[in-house]
């Protein structure tokens, strides 16, 4: 993913998405617009599927990447199940590209808003809590290694 | 929405069948309701939910040592039950009624009680590819503490047990064989007469995991001639939280007490302890009262329905139509097609993971069940990671077994 100048604040993004699943009506069109959202998404590269990028505590198999661009978190992530991609496809394009402080301390409240804990039950809320946790905690990961390119900048300068 | 044109001759009217079950006369998200997750748990009818009720309404007490009205209330349905079940399964004797919280409550009861008392470094434990993991765990676990070595039976791609491979299996040094008398990730109905035989032939003692079966097929434990049969009632339109284990009373009565605590003892010092009778020594504790009372009730209503021969003749009727038009449907490969089965059917459709399945059929109202079932060693023996699980039972009818089969079909038109 390249990273545009003036993406949309988490905030913003958050919004257009309650605004998108407002005119869904039902809980088989939600789901089937889920599983859209999850065919668009890019599928990752097979040498990504390895264990060590698979989310523990998903009932379906999440690989889950991440890359530091400058101060930006990008991440990118694939699923055996449509409606598990069409999930964390959202987390993607509110999260991916924002700057690590913003992901750490992001409130993810369109979760609640679209109604998702309803309509995918206890056992994938689960597995979307530990969806963002995994994506916050590279970003914490990110963080450190920012801190020390910064510490290592400004003692070169010196 | 294509309807069947054939109709079932049945040996009971399904639509009052209906009727007693409150649940089914509802809609999810905006649909009308298609339970077919009965091998997960069955419905309960209206006398049950009634049962319950009552209990708690009337009768409530604390059994067995009360001295007062109530608790010789409570304690005589509660042992209502017990006579109730032991007609049910034509148990010899009441006392080899034990109750459990459910099925993996039973099985872990023989393998701690039994197993750990009797299995010695180098004895054999046989069980089966089907085993629902409660049939599996507590083996492994007595196993490794007494150096016993855990034997499986294979199955063929029908889903039947290599009973071929089942007798080379079987040794003198087979100490227990603990399977299921119907598989429930599959349906298959094993024969366990003859496994029984088989094992009793070479001294073992067998264990029969019923939970499957009990609320399809007549259980006669005399008849098998099982060692210990265990089941859960909720499969069986009673309540959660109830099970029962039979033993044959000779060797439950050479088990040490799995649990120790109040109502199974029959003396307490500090120096020494002295134990209950039958059923009671494995009954430690107070017990799940008003849910094994209610229980009377469920039984009381499958009796009433008249022969499992025809509760299975029924329920099959609806397998038969359901696998014929799941075969229809391209990319469809259906898993288990063992000779015998009850109303079970599980599959998976190429290009669709199976929690995408149940979930855009719940979306159409239609309960089904999705996931490895509790038997992950049977779903890598087919390769799969899991199943979409469609189970029947009584309640259950061909128009709904319409929806779901259109709902599958606008599914695969869609995303396929």
């Amino acid at each position: 993913m390249e990273i545009k100048d003036n993406i949309p604040t988490m905030t913003e993004i958050q919004d257009e998405i309650i605004d998108d699943f407002s005119f869904l009506d039902d809980k088989e069109s939600t789901i089937f617009y889920i599983m859209e959202l999850g065919q668009k998404l890019p599928t990752l590269d097979d040498q990504h599927k390895v264990e060590s990028n698979i989310i523990k505590g998903c009932q379906s198999t999440v690989w889950l990447t991440a890359e530091l661009e400058g101060n930006r978190v990008v991440y990118n992530a694939d699923s055996n199940t449509e409606i598990t991609k069409g999930l964390i496809s959202l987390l993607i394009r509110v999260m991916s590209g924002q700057k690590v402080d913003d992901i750490l301390q992001a409130d993810l409240y369109f979760i609640e808003k679209i109604g998702m804990g309803n309509l995918i039950g206890s056992q994938r809320s689960n597995g979307l809590l530990a969806m963002i946790k995994q994506m916050k905690l590279y970003a914490w990961a990110y963080k450190s290694l920012w801190k020390q390119y910064k510490q290592k900048k400004h003692c070169g300068t010196r | 929405m294509t309807q069947v044109s054939a109709n079932i001759d049945t040996a009971f009217d399904v639509s009052s069948i209906r009727q007693r079950f409150p649940i089914l006369d509802q809609q999810v998200h905006g649909k009308q309701l298609v339970y077919f997750d009965n091998a997960a748990t069955t419905q309960k009818p209206d006398s049950v939910i009634r049962a319950l009720s009552d209990y708690y309404e009337n009768n409530n007490a604390n059994i067995h040592r009360g001295i007062h009205a109530l608790a010789e209330k409570a304690t005589a349905d509660f042992e209502r039950t017990r006579s109730t079940v032991q007609q049910f399964i034509n148990a010899k004797e009441v006392e080899e009624v034990i109750f459990t919280s459910g099925t993996t409550a039973g099985i872990n009861l023989v393998a701690n009680a039994y197993g750990r008392k009797f299995l010695n470094a180098g004895d054999e434990v046989i069980i089966s590819t089907l085993e629902h993991h409660s049939n599996i765990v507590p083996w492994q676990l007595v196993c490794d503490e007494k150096g016993a070595v855990l034997k499986v039976i294979p199955i063929d791609d029908q889903g039947d047990l290599d009973m071929d491979a089942f007798r080379k299996l079987v040794s003198d040094k087979t100490k227990i064989v603990s399977v299921n008398h119907i598989s429930n990730a599959l349906g298959t109905i094993n024969p366990v007469k003859e496994i029984v035989q088989i094992s009793h032939e070479a001294g073992a003692v067998v264990l029969l995991d019923g939970a499957q079966a009990v609320a399809h097929v007549e259980v006669d434990v005399q008849e098998l001639d099982c060692d210990f049969y265990a089941f859960s009632a909720h499969k069986l339109y009673g309540p959660t939280g109830v099970g029962v284990l039979y033993g044959k009373r000779k060797l439950l009565e050479s088990m040490n007490p799995y649990q120790g605590g109040g109502e199974m003892i029959k003396e307490v010092t500090f120096e020494k302890t002295t134990f209950a009778e039958l059923p009671y020594k494995f009954e430690a504790g107070t017990p799940n009262i008003a849910d094994v009372v209610a229980f009377d009730a469920a039984i009381k209503f499958v009796n009433q329905l008249g022969s499992k021969k025809d509760i299975l003749a029924y329920e099959q009727s609806l397998l038969d139509e359901t696998t014929k038009r799941l075969k229809e449907i391209p990319g469809l490969r259906i898993i288990g097609e063992a000779k015998q089965k009850i109303g079970v059917v599980s599959f998976v459709l190429e290009g669709l993971h199976h929690f995408d399945i149940g979930m855009m059929l719940d979306a159409k109202g239609i309960a089904v069940r999705t996931g490895h079932h509790c038997t992950q060693p049977l779903m890598q023996r087919f390769g799969i990671e899991g199943t979409v699980r469609i189970s029947f039972s009584i309640y259950n009818t061909l128009e709904e077994v319409d929806a779901c089969i259109e709902g599958l079909k606008q599914i695969v038109a869609k995303w396929r």
